[in-house]
């Protein structure tokens, strides 16, 4: 999220595209924060700790057969 | 793109992919239903079945919103633009679903019916702020995820006392229709449609939480793992399924702790249960009737419900009987056990909805899997080498 | 007004004056529209062509002022030589976008159509159909575009057509094109080519025009950076054919549909297969991004700038080299084989790591992009 707007909208930033959602379905989302955007209202945000956490169980490296 | 790019990495991929063979046991066969068409179309996309092996299968369930909508309520929306006059508002997929009379909403837009694309239910508030003479009637189909958007518009309409706008409700609920799916009598057999779990949908957890699905991981006895819907995540949450089932666990997991959390996203929900309440029966395409498995508008907000405001009738309309949507949403056949797949049946030419949407089984397996039907050759290696005699 | 001559009585006759045309008004660019009188053939249409498409056209051809041009034809044997012809329709829609218009894509379209065949453009014929009460001042930001992209390519445009259609039966403007060239000796390039071991080659990042033109409707209303691709290729067609002769089987633009279209309309053509590497294809990040954002996939959206060309294996280094010297081909890439395949599936290595087919699209996905 770049930039807030009136009326329950904010300007998001994927990749260099810039694009107004509606922020009215999530509560105190804040700038630098990410969220999941679907049918042009984001729906939740992404937690850093998690997303990372995530990513680190995927490359587990101590997997016993 | 930051939290998408990292979550497709190859090498990854083939690390999880290992640990999924490693780990399946040689001796059974393990059938997981994936139940949202984002989960349908990255598996098809991304060519996640090559990374499985061979004992471990997915089954497409009906997670697609347009496959599971029945032709009489397309109807309903052809109707209200070709005899009524209204500007009718609706997705994209939802354009091509064939329905009566050789009908669909693209064809009945190029007999002059006003049919608008959108992409939002907000898109459809403005095309009615901007044609105050007209009705609009935006065509509301969808799971738990595109439910709220909708609740959203409803209100905003009472707000600003929008008189022309309408909404034709066909929001259905997804813990209804795996319920629907574990009592079918396929698979209450032993032995059938052996489902060992399920990878719950990941949009739709986001709203509604990962607590909802404790129900059936405890009365049927199968796992459940929320996953997000990039391909790794798709992985991850399949190898956590292979792991309960040989542990004989029957647990809800949650992979995509990123964005979903048990009790998913109050306000959105609150939203909702304003604005609309359960309907006692739906008719789900391929399913039969549902109990309490759709929503329609609540008494205060019925001045926005196009079925009261149009006096709408909804009639019941069978599918083409060579048509094979029903057992394939129901996880019982594939679409290559369909007769009429891929040749009278194709996404140029749908005949049932599987195979409109992309997210549908047909249409999936049709644009990114059928080559694994049949036999490719491979190229023959053009001769460089000098032959010596 | 009227001049006589005037007849003195008697005494020497005074030098002729000068006929004075009637005084027209010219035309008011800033604030006029196309009206019906413009399609009607009469002074009005006369004024239009003259003050408006001739004025940015000019050249001898159209200096003659006839209903057809005299063309010559640079010498060549009869026996081998061959001309091409090409034509296109152009209802693109909004008419500006970034990085072009609807002007400046009908004659990179149509040079492009002639170069893919291998030949060298010479000619272009441009008929437009406008709508009444189109701004003039629109049409003449595209005409004037037209014109420097018919001069930079080295095509004037030889002869043309207007007609004005009522307000509401068009949209602004559409403009149709038909280009000539010829074909040097020896060079046969055709969809039908392709053979199982050839390289496809591709000059550059995909995407990027269907991108632009997204961008400018309202009903999706995201920012960014990405201007269209549309370039006339004849040139970098030259060079690759200069470079490696007969090595260069089949050449393709891939512009509606993008390049998932074109690969299939190839494969069927030749009845091949073709294996892609993901991985290999260029796509600008931000068109990554707003595909993303969209529900697209970059395969399938337009592009009005690059080609695709299935070559020889042993000429496909030098080729690449070639390809990637020239201003428009310098993201050039490798991006896969042609196979044998009895059912002609495009087959994609994804980077992912799996396999999946890379079939024609189906339906209208983005409607009006060309």
């Amino acid at each position: 999220m770049v930039e807030l707007r009136p009326n329950d909208q904010a300007l998001v930033n994927l990749g260099g595209i810039r694009k107004e959602v509606s922020i009215g379905l999530v509560d105190g989302v804040q700038l630098g924060d990410y969220v999941i955007v679907h049918v042009g209202h984001a729906i939740g945000t992404v937690d850093p700790e998690e997303a990372r956490r995530t990513l680190a169980l995927f490359a587990e490296m101590d997997h016993t057969p | 793109m930051k939290y998408i790019d990292e979550f497709r990495d190859g090498d990854l991929a083939r690390q999880i992919g290992a640990r999924i063979a490693d780990e399946a046991r040689p001796d059974r066969r393990y059938s997981f239903m994936e139940f949202c068409g984002g989960h349908t179309h990255a598996i098809s996309r991304y060519g996640v079945l090559e990374l499985l092996p061979s004992n471990v299968r997915m089954v497409h369930g009906p997670g697609c919103p347009v496959c599971v909508l029945p032709i009489g309520r397309i109807d309903l929306a052809i109707r209200l633009a070709l005899e009524r006059g209204a500007i009718v508002c609706t997705y994209g997929d939802t354009m091509r679903v064939p329905a009566s009379d050789g009908l669909s909403l693209i064809k009945a837009k190029a007999r002059g019916g006003d049919i608008r694309m959108v992409y939002s239910a907000a898109d459809a508030l403005a095309v009615a702020r901007a044609h105050p003479e007209r009705e609009v009637v935006f065509f509301a189909i969808g799971f738990e995820t595109t439910t709220p958007p909708t609740a959203l518009a409803i209100r905003q309409a009472q707000h600003e006392g929008l008189g022309n706008f309408s909404v034709l409700c066909c929001h259905v609920l997804t813990p209804s229709a795996i319920t629907h799916i574990l009592e079918s009598p396929e698979v209450r057999q032993l032995g059938t449609v052996p489902i060992d779990g399920f990878i719950g949908p990941a949009h739709v957890s986001i709203v509604i939480g990962s607590s909802p699905y404790e129900h059936f991981a405890e009365e049927y006895r199968k796992p459940v793992v929320i996953a997000g819907f990039e391909p790794l995540d798709v992985m991850q949450a399949i190898l956590m399924l292979v792991r309960q089932v040989n542990d004989g666990r029957a647990h809800v997991e949650n992979e995509f702790t990123r964005a979903v959390t048990p009790e998913g996203n109050r306000k959105a929900q609150a939203l909702v249960s304003a604005v609309f309440e359960l309907r006692p029966s739906f008719e789900w395409r391929g399913l039969g009737e549902v109990p309490y498995s759709a929503l329609k508008i609540r008494e205060a907000f019925a001045d926005f419900d196009a079925e009261r405001r149009f006096a709408l009738d909804y009639r019941s309309v069978p599918d083409n009987k060579a048509c094979e949507c029903g057992a394939i949403l129901r996880g019982v056949k594939r679409p290559t056990d369909c007769k009429i797949f891929g040749t009278v049946c194709t996404p140029e030419n749908p005949v049932g909805s599987c195979m409109v949407s992309s997210e549908g089984a047909c249409a999936a397996h049709y644009t990114y899997g059928r080559f694994r039907d049949i036999p490719v050759v491979a190229a023959p290696v053009p001769a460089t080498e000098e032959v010596t005699p | 007004m009227r001049t006589d001559i005037d007849q003195a009585a008697g005494g020497e006759a005074p030098a002729p004056r000068p006929v004075k045309k009637n005084y027209i008004r010219p035309l008011d660019i800033r604030r006029g529209r196309i009206d019906m009188g413009h399609g009607a053939g009469g002074k009005a249409a006369a004024q239009l062509i003259e003050e408006l498409f001739l004025a940015a056209f000019d050249n001898p051809f159209l200096r003659q002022g006839d209903d057809g041009a005299v063309l010559a034809l640079p010498a060549f044997d009869p026996a081998e030589g061959r001309l091409v012809m090409a034509t296109d329709g152009h209802v693109v829609s909004p008419l500006f976008f970034p990085g072009g218009n609807v002007g400046c894509l009908a004659v990179h379209g149509t040079v492009n159509d002639v170069a893919m065949m291998g030949a060298r453009p010479l000619y272009l014929s441009a008929s437009f159909i406008i709508e009444e009460g189109f701004p003039l001042a629109d049409l003449q930001r595209i005409v004037t575009s037209m014109a420097a992209a018919a001069r930079e390519a080295g095509v004037p445009v030889v002869t043309g057509d207007t007609k004005v259609v009522e307000q509401g039966k068009g949209d602004g403007v559409f403009i149709s094109t038909t280009g000539v060239g010829v074909l040097p000796a020896g060079v046969h390039i055709s969809g039908r080519h392709a053979r199982p071991g050839d390289v496809l080659l591709l000059s550059g990042t995909i995407g990027d025009h269907g991108v632009a033109v997204l961008s400018q409707r309202e009903s999706l209303a995201f920012e960014t950076a990405i201007e269209s691709d549309t370039a006339a290729l004849h040139t970098l067609v030259a060079a690759m054919l200069e470079a490696a002769p007969g090595a260069v089987r089949v050449l393709r633009d891939p512009t509606r549909g993008g390049l998932a279209t074109t690969l299939n309309e190839v494969a069927r053509q030749s009845g091949v297969g073709m294996l892609l590497r993901e991985a290999d294809i260029p796509v600008r990040p931000q068109v990554d991004a707003a595909c993303e954002l969209l529900g697209l996939d970059p395969l399938y959206v337009a592009n009005e700038g690059k080609l695709i060309a299935v070559v020889a294996p042993e000429a496909a280094e030098a080729l690449l080299a070639t390809m990637r010297a020239h201003p428009l081909g310098a993201d050039a890439a490798r991006i896969g084989e042609v196979t044998a395949d009895p059912h002609h599936f495009v087959q994609m290595a994804t980077r992912f790591g799996g396999r999946r087919v890379v079939d024609w699209l189906s339906g209208e996905q983005l409607p009006r992009i060309c």
